[in-house]
């Protein structure tokens, strides 16, 4: 026996223990179970809910076994006498405040004060006296308030403070009456604060959105995959006659553990927007009109016949980075097939200059679970605790341990954990300040060979040394690429730039990913200059941005809002515009799709649609269809494969969606990723003095057309304002009061917007987020502006 | 200095700073009660949400963290309460000389209940939960931080009377 083991005897079974594990852990590694409530094996030991006493031999009185270190030779009884005398006691004191309106709490059926009260509890209540009642506060559209249910256990304090790195609920005022709750009325703003929900063990805290909706037992639960970041964090949806109810976590340590972000938990309400399109639709006459599958498809395929008789290069499509990998698949292979390699999902992309050096795909460069070991990170462009909630878990965990992590970008994000460093500039100067960080590596490592050569021009400073030193003298590192990284106007440069400084640093390059499955994506060739696995095209198709600066004759758009949704949504409204038919694979009607598409097909989307998601790890993980589809919608494999047949093209015999992708997985199934690759070298632009420069920043309840539609998370401070956003200083210069609005000018149009003062930005920087109806038709995301009081 | 921590004088300032350089220094909260009791004291008595959150401000705090401190202390308020702090002991070494009678007196004199504030804000007579340790000279009170000991209703008239 090693020293660090213990053996001890609980309920008379010997058992092999940690030194120091508690009690409980060792009970239930062991499957005996000893009743809890504050206990979470997440969560830091309160020992404050008092249920888990059992009896130790030679104690003087029952000890908690959350809060009771093993000791060699202990013997202990769970369920002695002594132990449920205890335990029964406890629960008549937890009861005593209680109130008894299970028959109409949401928790009723999955509460673990019910259950217990069931093992543990008295059949009649001793207590006379008057109940104690908590007024409740509104605390945001997500998380209800029934506090007077609660029974101070303190997960959720424990979750705020431990987990979300926001500590949002506390216990307030002492004894009788002590409250857990935001003391003042405030809405929690954490993007993890739907988790607090499942922490409670009782019906204090529930979900608002389903509230009232069904009872637990009504439900089924099956398994899915959140569609919202490139985590692909794993879910279950609980579904009472066919309708989703809500989403709760799925286990799953090496992606989002037992937690899930507030955008997977309540993007479901999308399902039920009334904006969904429910049948095939075509515009005759500018007016849509509905109609059955066979027209639209005929519809559909001789508009595409008509333009591979013309040029098939007249035909482009984009595909949403949220599409399931099977669908990326099929229509890349529709587009090829007719003898176009117009296809692209890079929605957030504005640089393609140097695409032929595209690894196979960008990856994370490592696995997600890593992330937590890390000892130094530099994130550049990246906001990753709205953008990849899960993953910034990993992140601050390391960063509690101690790692210097390190960011660049073009707004002070909030962080919740101490940056080692935190540069914030203007996009203009990112490239500049990424080299000055290269430079100051390269005179740490003295590896200086292989450098651009207007690196010697860069002035560095003792921040940039910092962050140099901090990557080299620590032993596991990374760089990582965020969404801002991504769809920077310079994008090939930093890119050259971030991946000598984890060259030089020893450290792996990777990419947050900001999409579902852009891997996916990747690797099945739904990119105009690779095929499928990776491979170079002969024939380099027009990307996300070309295919929209010359219109072309037929445009298919997957799961895409061409306004909201694209880098440039003037240009691709331009085009699609005088384009002679737009063919929508929707599951929404919206308002830039009923302008100029001019057939509607309607797809199924999230639980009710089927096929894999590929995520920033590479894992792919399948789900099935848990729900029907609305309407006449059908799953987008589904329709693809039925236009293919419609078109005569070779090859699209799928029977179900099982076959596809054992045919895809056969065909990408050997890819391993590898972002070390051969770029282009970097190029600095001198800046022109004064130039106000644009940024444009995707917020998390914005992203994607799913999370568009759904109600409550639109009403959380998460969501794209449609203003334009500027410092202070910014707005003194310009001669800005109270009320007024200000005038953007930007290459290809101009607007009157209302303004925020927003002083996260640097200097000369204006920001305006993404996706928004009112601004996106303003041009590129990045781009210097002139901005002036209206 | 951001626009919550300028909710605070420059005196409570210089005070809190006094207090942080006897903790260690990555430990300034260690500060909060004496950051509190200052505020609330040049507050008239009481604190509010907002000075609370220049607390946790200045401190680097949560702001729920402050709110459960200055709602779990008793010597600290957090509603608006009378100029005067009036808290007469009621336990047991005071109740046995004759509490109860000094509480009802002071009770009909102000006009108001124990926990509550006379309507032009003048006194608070404050639940007072602990046993102010004078026991040997009960009936006791205290107000605004100043023991008057032996109390009669003669000794209450002329001590409340006195206060501006």
């Amino acid at each position: 026996m090693t020293d660090d083991k213990v053996t001890i005897e609980v309920d008379g079974k010997t058992l092999e223990a940690r030194k120091g594990q508690m009690l409980i852990e060792v009970t239930d590694a062991n499957d005996i179970y000893v009743p809890r409530f504050c206990y979470h094996e997440k969560l830091t030991v309160a020992a404050n809910c008092r249920m888990c006493l059992v009896e130790v031999e030679k104690a003087p009185k029952p000890l908690p076994a959350c809060a009771t270190p093993v000791m060699e030779g202990m013997k202990v009884q769970t369920k002695s006498e002594y132990a449920r005398n205890a335990q029964k006691s406890v629960m008549e004191f937890l009861l005593i405040n209680h109130p008894l309106d299970c028959p109409i709490c949401d928790q009723g059926g999955e509460c673990e004060l019910q259950d217990l009260a069931m093992g543990y509890g008295s059949d009649v209540s001793r207590y006379q006296e008057k109940k104690r009642v908590v007024q409740d506060k509104n605390i945001g559209p997500l998380v209800q308030t029934e506090m007077t249910r609660c029974i101070h256990c303190t997960r959720c304090v424990r979750f705020g403070e431990e987990i979300a790195g926001l500590r949002e609920l506390g216990a307030t005022g002492r004894s009788e009456y002590m409250e857990i709750g935001t003391y003042v009325e405030k809405s929690m703003v954490s993007e993890l604060s739907g988790n607090v929900i499942d922490v409670c063990p009782v019906g204090a805290l529930t979900s608002k959105p389903f509230r009232f909706s069904a009872r637990t037992w009504e439900m089924s639960q099956q398994s899915g995959i959140a569609p919202h970041d490139g985590l692909g964090s794993n879910i279950h949806f609980h579904i009472k006659q066919d309708v989703v109810k809500r989403v709760v976590p799925a286990q799953n340590e090496s992606i989002n553990e037992v937690w899930i972000s507030d955008r997977d938990r309540f993007s479901y309400e999308g399902l039920y927007s009334e904006q969904r399109l429910s049948s095939p639709m075509v515009k005759q006459d500018g007016k849509w009109k509905p109609v059955d599958w066979s027209v639209a498809f005929d519809m559909v395929s001789n508009n595409l016949k008509e333009s591979v008789s013309a040029d098939p290069k007249s035909i482009a499509a984009l595909v949403s980075p949220s599409s399931s990998t099977e669908e990326a698949f099929l229509l890349q292979k529709i587009v090829r097939g007719l003898g176009s390699h117009n296809i692209d999902h890079r929605i957030h992309q504005g640089d393609f200059s140097d695409q032929e050096n595209d690894p196979v795909y960008p990856w994370l460069g490592q696995d997600i679970a890593e992330i937590e070991n890390l000892d130094a990170a530099l994130l550049i462009g990246a906001n990753p605790r709205k953008q990849q909630p899960l993953l910034n878990l990993r992140l601050r965990k390391a960063a509690l341990k101690g790692a210097a992590i390190s960011a660049l970008n073009s707004i002070e994000y909030d962080f919740n954990y101490q940056l080692a460093n935190n540069i914030v500039v203007s996009p203009l100067a990112m490239v500049g300040e990424l080299a000055a960080i290269l430079k100051a590596l390269a005179e740490k490592t003295g590896k200086n060979q292989d450098l651009p050569g207007f690196i010697n021009k860069i002035e560095i400073n003792s921040t940039h040394r910092a962050i140099a030193d901090q990557l080299v003298s620590v032993k596991t590192t990374s760089v990582l690429a965020g969404n801002a990284f991504s769809s920077h106007p310079e994008y090939s440069s930093l890119r050259f730039l971030a991946s000598k400084i984890a060259e030089l640093s020893s450290s792996t390059f990777g990419f947050l990913g900001e999409f579902a499955n852009e891997t996916g994506c990747w690797l099945t060739g739904a990119v105009p200059h690779r095929m499928v696995a990776g491979q170079h095209s002969a024939q380099i198709g027009l990307n996300a941005i070309s295919m929209f600066e010359n219109p072309l004759k037929t445009y298919l758009l997957f799961n895409i809002d061409p306004l909201c949704d694209t880098w440039n949504g003037s240009l691709a409204m331009n085009s699609l515009e005088q384009a002679e038919s737009v063919i929508a694979f929707s599951a929404f009607r919206t308002p830039s799709l009923d302008k100029v598409a001019t057939v509607y097909l309607p797809i199924s989307i999230y639980a009710e649609n089927e096929g894999s998601l590929i995520n920033v790890q590479g894992t792919s993980q399948s789900f099935a269809s848990c729900v029907s589809p609305q309407g006449e919608a059908r799953p987008g494999w589904k329709v693809l494969r039925v236009l293919a047949n419609h078109l005569q093209l070779e090859k699209f015999e799928y029977e179900d969606v099982t076959g596809l992708n054992k045919e895809v997985n056969d065909l990408i199934g050997n890819v391993s990723p590898n972002n070390k690759a051969q770029y282009r070298e970097a190029v600095l632009n001198k800046p022109s003095d004064n130039a106000v420069a644009r940024v444009t920043d995707t917020c998390m309840n914005s992203l994607d057309v799913l999370v568009r539609h759904a109600e409550s998370l639109q009403q959380t401070q998460d969501i794209s304002d449609g203003k334009v956003h500027l410092n202070q200083t910014l707005a003194n210069k310009i001669g800005l009061e109270n009320g007024a609005s200000v005038l953007i000018e930007q290459s290809e149009s101009s607007l009157n917007l209302d303004y925020a003062i927003d002083n996260r930005l640097p200097e000369n920087t204006i920001l305006i987020h993404a996706a928004h109806p009112d601004t996106a038709g303003l041009g590129a995301w990045y781009e210097n502006v002139s901005i002036r009081k209206a | 200095m951001t626009q919550e921590t300028k909710q605070l004088s420059e005196h409570a300032r210089e005070e809190i700073d006094s207090w942080i350089k006897k903790y260690p220094e990555d430990q300034k909260q260690s500060a909060i009660l004496a950051a509190l009791r200052e505020v609330q004291h040049e507050n008239k008595g009481y604190l509010t949400p907002e000075l609370m959150d220049a607390v946790a401000e200045y401190l680097d705090m949560p702001k729920i963290a402050v709110y459960e401190i200055a709602s779990f202390y008793s010597m600290l308020e957090t509603t608006k309460v009378g100029k005067h702090s009036i808290s007469i002991c009621t336990n047991i070494s005071c109740m046995l000389s004759g509490s109860d009678e000094i509480v009802e007196y002071t009770e009909k004199k102000l006009g108001i209940k124990t926990g509550e504030s006379t309507a032009d804000g003048k006194f608070f007579l404050k639940q007072e939960e602990e046993c102010l340790a004078a026991c040997c000279g009960g009936p006791m009170m205290m107000v605004d931080h100043v023991y008057y000991e032996n109390l009669t209703p003669e000794k209450i008239d002329k001590i409340l009377d006195e206060l501006d």
